[in-house]
């Protein structure tokens, strides 16, 4: 296929964890024309789980997280356009537009755009000072030296979700004084099953984290140095810093303008494909089919945006290829990592089992007799396990799970 | 400075040069083929794993709980298998021959 992509042009919009595993992707499948990626954040391309976690605790700048390191993009001839955003796409054309009106001609076009915050209206928002959402290193780098600038270190985060979360543990190390409200009866609650949200709202409560639900943020009062958080029962809490994490809006109006058919997300196929030929669209912006699960979904994720990028990449350059894994994700707090991998929609039987370290434990959910997900805390091999028992399908004796007197092995589990 | 050897599925022999990072990192910038490194190197994607050379054990030393039960289940674990995204490049693994897992 070289001789057919050497004067052919691959443009990516978003440099992100989708956009940038794409290009590298590209070039290993034998692409040999241009590749050209635009990011309107300046940043050059970083991991963003760090954000939450290590990263608002060290002192560090992104340069110890980038995705690739700045030589592959020059030996793998990827160019990188930061701080420029792409405007408009014209699908029969073949071109888009970038923010200073310039026109570039491609041949495939890659939307990568992801997500960004979605802010609540409350009332006062956008006035407050001191508030920010949790998505780019510069929301981060924000929130750390406003905490670390602060005497009283008063923290609220609205939303208990798992950025939320995570950003309550990494504030707490830092010495802060943290509330996380949530408007559920629990946190996690779009996410995960009770007894996880017990098990981390017990986690953060532990170590002297406020965890309080049912909370309804109706406004923000602004004073002179610092806001008042007002909940809709009457609840009022001083902050100096404000983190919104209420979940996240996709980046499809780019698309959209476009004609690119939107359905909760871009729609793709299982190349990662829309409904234009020469337009594909990979990582958290996508709505797409899991074979695996039968059902349409849209995932933010690492993993997603990893391997639907290697997909559209294998697709591009002519390959066979199926976009068809079952999706995994990790979360840290405190001392906990929580692996994930599956999903645990639709469940209707959950099996807990309780290592004999405390905070060790794995939760099992089913469908009947169909393995559907399991979340493992501080127990990797639950995680691993549970991989394999999802993938083949294997049918597995329930009774024994729970049983800690059966070794934690592979076969032990069989029915 | 290491010098690292990697030995892919392929059969080829790469050796390539590093100070800092981990080994998972040292390997995507020299594009050793079959470690990706997916989850950013914290032990929850296992695309970084490799076979360390069993006469060099003592250099790299034995996984932690974590990596030990990442590890445990894979199909082509070895008594010598590691994640690279768990090693640190330093001095005391110049000469280090490690293969990649399959
Ligand atoms: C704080 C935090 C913690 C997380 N932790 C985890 C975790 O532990 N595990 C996990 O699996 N996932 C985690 N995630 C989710 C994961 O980071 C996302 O799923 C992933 O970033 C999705 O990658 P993406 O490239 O699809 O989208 P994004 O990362 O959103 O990137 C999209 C890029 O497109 C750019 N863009 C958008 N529109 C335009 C335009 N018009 N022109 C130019 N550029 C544009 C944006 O600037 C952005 O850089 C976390 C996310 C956050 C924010
Ligand atoms: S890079 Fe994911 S486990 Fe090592």
């Amino acid at each position: 296929m070289s001789s057919t992509t050497q004067n052919k042009v691959c443009i990516v919009i978003g440099a992100s964890h989708a956009g940038v595993n794409f290009a590298f992707a590209l070039r290993r499948e034998g692409w040999e024309g241009e590749i050209i990626l635009y990011d309107n954040d300046k940043e050059f391309p970083y991991h963003r789980p760090p954000l939450s976690k290590a990263y608002l605790t060290s002192e560090e700048g992104t340069e110890q997280s980038l995705l690739f390191p700045k030589e592959n993009y020059k030996t793998d001839n990827i160019v990188l356009k930061l701080g420029i955003a792409v405007n408009t796409i014209n699908k029969e054309e073949k071109t888009i537009t970038l923010a200073n009106g310039s026109v570039q001609q491609y041949d495939k076009l890659v939307i990568a755009t992801g997500a960004r915050p979605f802010i609540p209206p409350i009332q006062g928002l956008d006035l407050a000072k001191n508030v920010f959402p949790m998505r780019t290193a510069e929301d981060a780098i924000n929130i750390r030296k406003t905490i670390n600038n602060s005497l009283t270190k008063r923290a609220v985060i609205i939303g208990g979700g798992y950025i939320g979360l995570e950003t309550a543990a990494s504030l707490k190390k830092l010495g802060a004084d943290v509330v996380v409200l949530e408007r559920e009866e629990r946190v996690l609650a779009r996410v995960t099953a009770p007894v996880m949200s017990d098990f981390f709202t017990q986690l953060h409560q532990n170590n002297g984290v406020k965890v309080l639900t049912r909370k309804n943020v109706v406004s923000i009062e602004n004073k002179d140095d610092h806001n008042v958080v007002v909940c809709d029962d009457g609840t009022k809490l001083n902050a100096d810093l404000i983190v919104v994490g209420v979940g996240i809006k996709v980046n499809s109006e780019l698309a959209q303008n476009a004609g690119i058919v939107i359905e909760n997300g871009i729609k793709v196929d299982e190349t990662a494909k829309t409904n234009d030929p020469n337009i594909y669209a990979i990582g958290d912006c996508t709505y797409h089919f899991n074979p695996h699960y039968k059902y349409h979904l849209r995932l933010e994720s690492v993993q997603n945006a990893v391997d639907q990028a290697k997909a559209a990449a294998k697709a591009i350059c002519e390959q066979e290829v199926v976009y068809d894994t079952i999706p995994w994700f990790w979360s840290d707090q405190f001392d906990v990592k929580l692996q994930i991998v599956g999903l645990s929609k639709g469940y209707n039987q959950i099996i807990i089992r309780q290592e004999e370290a405390e905070n060790s434990f794995s939760t099992w959910y089913f469908k009947d007799d169909e393995l559907l997900a399991v979340d493992a805390v501080n127990f990797a091999k639950a995680y691993v396990l549970g991989t394999k028992f999802i993938k083949s399908k294997q049918k597995l004796d329930k009774s024994k799970i729970s049983d800690l007197s059966i070794p934690f092995k592979p076969n032990s589990f069989l029915a | 400075m290491a010098k690292i050897t990697f030995i892919t599925s392929d059969g080829n022999t790469t050796i390539v040069e590093g100070s800092t990072g981990s080994v998972m990192e040292l390997a995507v910038q020299n594009k050793i083929k079959g470690i990706d490194g997916d989850c950013g190197g914290v032990c929850s994607c296992a695309t970084c794993h490799v076979h360390v050379n069993p006469e060099q054990w003592d250099k790299t030393g034995a996984p932690d709980e974590l990596e030990n039960d990442m590890l445990e289940f894979d199909d082509n674990v070895s008594e010598y298998s590691r994640l690279s995204c768990q090693m640190k490049v330093s001095e005391d693994l110049d000469g280090l021959i490690l293969t990649v897992a399959k």
